[in-house]
């Protein structure tokens, strides 16, 4: 697949504070690309420069091939879908729909078979004439998603358009967004801050923190091989701890040394080791490559969440069967559930379970859902 | 919705309740009355028509009124409509800056601002003085609407940069993201979104152009009577009951204008009700 959007070197700050750090990124043609980061991390900023609400300080975007760094927004082939969906009120849904062909001046009876297409891809067939303001979260979404698609862009961006939605409403709308994307094959630009919808509807997603990229990859890449610990920790559940490579497929951590699959460090090299939760086995204290002592467990549903004291480093293990807190249990991990990372400057700020909670979790969420 | 309103509900509302009864009821119910009314030489009223039908005699006057009102309006919205838009559009600080000074003039006294426009147009005035010419001004209908735009005009550009910066950006950037360039934009979305902006200035304005006396009075040079003037008139002359039928008519008039515009306003939001 070619390359559609290029960003080369872009940088952007707001009141001397850099939001975005000489980025580099090219989006395929067709693809669903996801901005997954934090508030803050530039992920909206990067899509707004897209879309041309923002000029970029340094570098440049190209189009196509083409530069487009200071083309304005009204004469980019690309549309987007705004977190506040930004209607018309004073148009009601048919109008505002049809508003940018009526800007082209196209025929009337062109104009209403391309509506009622839109309004049958979002089903909202039978609500031409209602007024913006008496629609559902929901529909006002749809209305703007069929607003954004009916001048055949090339691209569309959605800036984070199932934030303000509830959760069964977000799940559906996840499965629609992906399916109408297959159905009309262009490109979406996604941006997110919530990993679960980054890696159930994108090709490729890109994480990132701090106004830089961390990484880019298919989801699966993205979870199975964090390249660095902000990813490994943003990207589901992970312990993180501190390890030494002795050789090729051998490192030391928590006073063991295990198998790996995982080469190409120097001898002794300081790493992460990411093991996911899930990917942890309970067995019996004599059997264990390792012994804990639990100090929590917590029914999750469809398993146990189990936080376990291994020499002052608490371990989050998610397990389908029952331990008893207080027990003293043994641990097992495969070698090919031991992943190793090079040491970066998140280094030992995740992973760690020992001050863990859910409720600090779901604040931190609440506070990213504000951003936009 | 409570059907039973507490004791302390009826007890905080009883003044406002009683100052509208007094200060805007009972005054009502005297003009209708004297419009009705036509004053016996023993002193006594007796009911009548005549006012009302003495009427005709005024629709000349009338007319001009809503000549020099409605031209004067429609310079307000010209001149104020960019100017809300200015203000709208600038920094926060700014914004505070251009309200105050337009707020400014307004806590002068409309007849002191009268009257030193009136210095200023003169024949031997301030500009005559500067441009060593002689140009009459005052007198002519061009002073009477240029007072009544300059002393409304504040009342136009209020609602409308009210109405203007409430605008979510997002509109701005969902037009630009549609297909629109600015002139576009401000015509397809910015203008329709201010029309309950634009129908409180007109109302605003309109009104009290429409029933002004002073301005005429000092700048039309004694040249023009408008229907405010006519009114004083007639109360100054003790003609109290063709001024109450007057009066009477002119708010019906009025009345039913602010009705029919208020009917192109937005019904949800702004406008104002009569």
């Amino acid at each position: 697949m070619a390359k559609l959007i290029e960003l080369v070197g872009i940088s952007k700050s707001y009141d001397g504070e850099k939001v975005i750090d000489s980025m580099n990124l090219y989006i395929r043609d067709k693809e669903f690309i996801t901005l997954l980061g934090p508030s803050g991390c530039g992920k909206t900023t990067t899509l707004r420069i897209i879309g041309g609400f923002e000029t970029a300080d340094e570098g440049k975007l190209y189009f196509d091939g083409v530069e487009i760094s200071d083309v304005p927004a009204h004469k980019r082939q690309v549309n987007t879908v705004f977190q506040k969906y930004a209607l018309f009120p004073h148009l009601n849904v048919y109008e505002n729909i049809a508003f940018p062909l009526r800007l082209k001046k196209v025929k009337e009876n062109e104009i209403r078979e391309r509506v009622t297409e839109m309004l049958k891809m979002v089903a909202l067939v039978g609500f031409e004439n209602k007024s913006v303001s008496t629609l559902s979260g929901g529909q006002q979404q749809r209305v703007a998603i069929a607003r954004a698609l009916i001048s055949h862009p090339r691209v569309l961006l959605l800036d984070e358009p199932l934030g303000a939605l509830d959760l069964k409403l977000r799940k559906d709308m996840q499965v629609e967004l992906k399916n109408i994307q297959q159905a009309i094959g262009i490109t979406f630009v996604y941006v997110t801050h919530d990993q679960e919808e980054a890696l159930s509807m994108s090709d490729t997603v890109v994480v990132m923190a701090d106004g830089e990229i961390q990484q880019i990859g298919t989801p699966t890449d993205i979870y199975n091989e964090p390249k660095n610990a902000f990813v490994a920790d943003f990207i589901g559940e992970s312990n993180i701890v501190d390890g030494v490579m002795l050789a090729d497929k051998k490192v030391r951590f928590a006073s063991h040394t295990f198998d790996c699959v995982d080469g190409g460090y120097a001898k002794n090299e300081a790493v992460d080791v990411v093991v996911r939760p899930e990917d942890i086995d309970v067995v019996s204290p004599e059997a264990g490559m390792l012994t804990g002592l639990v100090t929590s467990v917590t029914f999750k549903g469809v398993h146990y969440e189990i936080i376990v004291d291994i020499k002052g480093f608490k371990w989050m293990i998610q397990s389908t069967d029952y331990v008893a807190p207080e027990a003293t249990i043994g641990i097992y991990i495969e070698p090919d559930a031991i992943h190793i990372m090079k040491k970066s400057k998140y280094s030992g700020m995740f992973g760690d379970y020992s001050s863990f909670s859910d409720e600090i979790d779901q604040l931190s969420d609440a506070d990213t859902a504000e951003e936009f | 919705m409570k059907n039973k309103k507490s004791l302390l509900h009826s007890i905080s509302a009883a003044p406002h309740i009683f100052w509208a009864v007094l200060f805007i009821v009972v005054p009502l119910i005297i003009v209708i009355f004297y419009a009705f009314t036509v004053q016996n030489p023993d002193g006594s009223y007796t009911f009548s028509f005549s006012n009302i039908a003495s009427l005709p005699d005024y629709i000349s006057i009338f007319g001009l009124s809503l000549e020099l009102s409605v031209i004067a309006t429609a310079v307000c919205l010209v001149v104020g409509y960019p100017l809300a838009y200015i203000m709208a559009r600038s920094k926060p600080k700014t914004q505070k800056i251009l309200v105050m000074l337009l707020m400014l003039p307004m806590w002068t006294n409309l007849l002191i601002r009268t009257y030193s426009l009136m210095a200023i147009l003169d024949n031997n005035g301030i500009l005559n003085q500067l441009l060593g010419t002689s140009f009459q001004i005052v007198g002519t209908k061009g002073a009477v609407i240029f007072g009544m735009v300059y002393d409304f005009l504040p009342y136009m550009v209020l609602p409308i940069y009210t109405c203007l910066s409430k605008i979510d950006k997002y509109m701005w950037e969902a037009a630009a993201d549609l297909g629109c360039d600015t002139p576009k934009t401000l015509v397809k979305v910015i203008l329709p979104l201010s029309r309950s902006g634009i129908i409180s200035g007109v109302t605003m304005v309109l009104v009290p152009s429409i029933r002004t006396f002073s301005i005429s009075q000092k700048l039309g040079g004694g040249t023009f009577e408008l229907i405010g003037d006519t009114i004083e008139r007639q109360f100054v002359t003790g003609a109290l009951n063709v001024g109450a039928a007057i009066s009477l008519v002119m708010m019906v008039l009025i009345l039913i204008s602010l009705t029919i515009m208020n009917k192109f306003g937005d019904s949800e939001d702004g406008g104002i009700i009569v």
